[in-house]
């Protein structure tokens, strides 16, 4: 199908002028949703974001950007913010201050329902499924917003949303367990159906609270290439990971937290050559260190 | 339609044939006046299911709809002079107040969770009660009569039968569409993981207050009918906590959160419950071994007894089909089975 006019003019457009200065937004909106964010404004923003649990300062002004059709990293030592950071943007924690924007829209402390209307999909830590209903319940329930049905007694889940379900099923292997309750899964399988269940409502962005953790490595490979395929498709990505060695084959940029702070951001290679991030995992500081920032972050672990 | 569906609705359709029937073939008053709190019962639990079952939100104050639902009609009939057949007319009016009072009643309560909640409707229901002893207009502790109705004795039971009846058949309709729809859906979603649910775009309170109301619809409205059957509404009577307990047992042994089950269990408590009551003259040995009863329920069947048939009769299916099957055949199997005897 060829696309409006306008649209093509905006895709060409913004191939010759960087800055895209002159082009209208709305001309932009109509085209293809896979392109370069260079030059826009950043597709999730959260500004100065502060949070305290009693004397706990979680999250002290931390600010992150996420560009539209990357994959970003967001790592950092046990307890520095990263958790409760997604917990803020997704609406399960209200921030004490600070602001969070999706596509130029302030979405702060809205309720997770209404974030997630408005397309920021999330993972959870510890994997957090339906277990009662089936798979296939499983993936009709992320998709029921989206149902033009005015009348609630509607069957579950039209032709076409299950057609839907049943494909992004496939995408993560786990469509022959379609009519199977959720809780006979193992856990890597419980992963996947989370994976496929966010994806179902299309959201613009997708936050993964530790995708790889618990599970065995030949999985994490296959994650890390549905996460690739889905990036490649236009999909955005917020990845909290310990895995480095995920982290670092897989996001870019990748962002640095240490006490409720992001303290870096940047490609990996000069994320991990950073010396407030190798202090950070390694507890040391500029007196103690031997200079060999190489040596230190196979130490550190990244 | 598959031979299953077919054999379904074969067995739906001579269960109702026979309920339509049973005044006319036992005519004996004692019998049908069993039937009939048999079948406010029904509906009782088949609305409390709807709600409690689906969301995971245990009320133990349902009765304060019944009691309302009572006390309405039987106010509106002594104050509107009605008469006969006139009050029946009452009973949509009840179930409209019941719904009414769910409203603030679960802003209130569904704020909270689990024990929380399950407290706050305690909490709640001996507000009612209070007020019901304390009230002039609900004639304090001696409570309210119903006019003499004269029906013919013969067949004096039965209109109170049919309503009952439709009352039970309607709210157990609903309930099945409910736990087939998108409604239902959001319901056993918020059952699960309520957090969760709201993070994949479930509005949690509407979806839960929505359920609530509704469910207090049938149980106002066999509240006034019950009323006007026993002929009178007290405080005791009509906000009666063991009539929440009963409802819980019902619901728990029959199949929590599935369609049939809290209906199959009002079928066997309620007319033993009436029968024991009948034959021992104490209600209160009978509360005794209600309390053994729901102990025996938790320790044998915690999951009640139509999913574990369904459980039962879904591996014996697919050890036949399959009789060298897979480690994990038989799991799945049983949990597509299970999730198709339960939809």
């Amino acid at each position: 199908m060829r696309r409006p006019l306008l649209a093509r003019v905006g895709s060409a457009a913004r191939q010759v002028i960087p800055r895209l200065a002159v082009v209208p937004r709305r001309w932009l909106a109509r085209s293809s949703g896979t392109s370069s964010p260079q030059g826009t404004a950043a597709l999730l923003h959260a500004e100065a974001v502060s949070k305290s649990y009693g004397g706990v300062q979680a999250l002290s002004g931390a600010t992150i950007d996420v560009q539209r059709g990357a994959i970003a990293g967001l790592i950092g030592p046990n307890g520095s913010g990263k958790t409760t950071l997604f917990n803020v943007i997704t609406g399960y924690a209200r921030a004490d201050s600070g602001q969070v924007f999706l596509a130029g829209k302030a979405i702060t402390n809205a309720p997770p329902e209404t974030v997630f209307g408005l397309g920021i999909g999330r993972t959870f830590q510890l994997t957090r499924i339906f277990p009662s209903m089936t798979v296939l319940e499983n993936m009709l329930i992320a998709g029921q917003h989206k149902e033009r049905s005015r009348n609630p007694l509607a069957r579950a889940g039209g032709a076409a949303s299950r057609r839907h379900a049943m494909e992004l099923l496939d995408f993560v292997g786990l469509a022959s367990h379609a009519a199977a309750l959720a809780q006979t899964l193992s856990y890597g399988q419980r992963k996947l159906l989370e994976l496929a269940y966010v994806l179902v409502a299309d959201p613009q962005i997708v936050l993964l609270d530790e995708p790889a953790g618990g599970v065995n490595p030949s999985l994490i490979n296959l994650i890390a290439e549905k996460i690739r395929q889905l990036n490649a498709a236009g999909k955005t990505f917020l990845i909290v990971e310990h895995n480095m060695d995920f982290v670092m084959g897989l996001c870019d940029p990748i962002m640095v937290m240490d006490y409720g702070t992001v303290i870096a951001s940047g490609p990996p290679e000069q994320v991990r050559n950073d010396r407030k991030v190798l202090d950070a995992y390694l507890g040391t500081d500029d007196e103690d260190s031997d200079g060999d920032s190489d040596i230190e972050a196979s130490r550190a672990g990244i | 339609m598959s031979a299953r569906a077919l054999t379904r609705l074969t067995g739906i359709a001579a269960l109702l044939a026979f309920a339509a029937a049973f005044p006319l073939v036992f005519t004996n008053p004692a019998v049908t006046t069993d039937a009939v709190f048999t079948l406010i019962f029904v509906a009782w639990a088949a609305a409390w299911n709807s709600f409690s079952g689906y969301s995971g939100y245990l009320s133990l104050g349902h009765a304060v709809f019944f009691g309302s639902g009572a006390y309405f009609t039987a106010i509106a009939t002594i104050d509107w002079k009605l008469t006969g057949s006139q009050v029946f007319w009452l009973l949509p009016l009840a179930g409209l107040l019941g719904g009414v009072i769910a409203v603030p009643f679960g802003l209130f309560a569904l704020r909270v969770r689990r024990h929380t909640f399950v407290v706050i409707t305690i909490a709640v229901f001996f507000i009612f009660q209070l007020t019901a002893y304390n009230l002039a207009i609900t004639g304090g502790t001696s409570g309210l009569l119903a006019p003499v109705i004269n029906f013919t004795s013969a067949t004096y039971n039965n209109p109170f039968y049919y309503i009952a009846f439709g009352i039970a058949v309607g709210t157990v309709a609903i309930s099945w569409l409910i736990r087939r729809s998108r409604f239902g859906l959001q319901l056993r979603a918020i059952r699960d993981d309520e957090d969760r649910a709201r993070g994949l775009g479930v509005r949690a309170m509407r979806v839960k207050l929505s359920a609530f109301v509704f469910s207090a619809v049938p149980v106002a409205m066999v509240g006034g009918l019950w009323w006007y059957f026993t002929t009178i509404v007290d405080p005791s009577s009509g906000f009666d906590p063991l009539n929440d307990v009963a409802i819980a047992l019902m619901a728990f042994l029959g199949g929590l959160g599935t369609v049939s089950g809290p209906v199959l269990g009002a079928l066997l408590i309620e007319p033993s419950y009436l029968y024991f009551q009948q034959q021992v003259a104490s209600g209160y040995i009978f509360w005794m071994l209600y309390g053994a009863l729901f102990l025996v329920v938790i320790l044998v069947l915690p999951r009640g007894i139509i999913p574990t048939a369904a459980e039962q009769i879904g591996n014996w299916r697919g050890r036949r089909r399959s009789p060298a099957a897979a480690p994990h055949g038989p799991s799945v199997t049983t949990g597509a089975d299970r999730a198709k005897e339960l939809a």
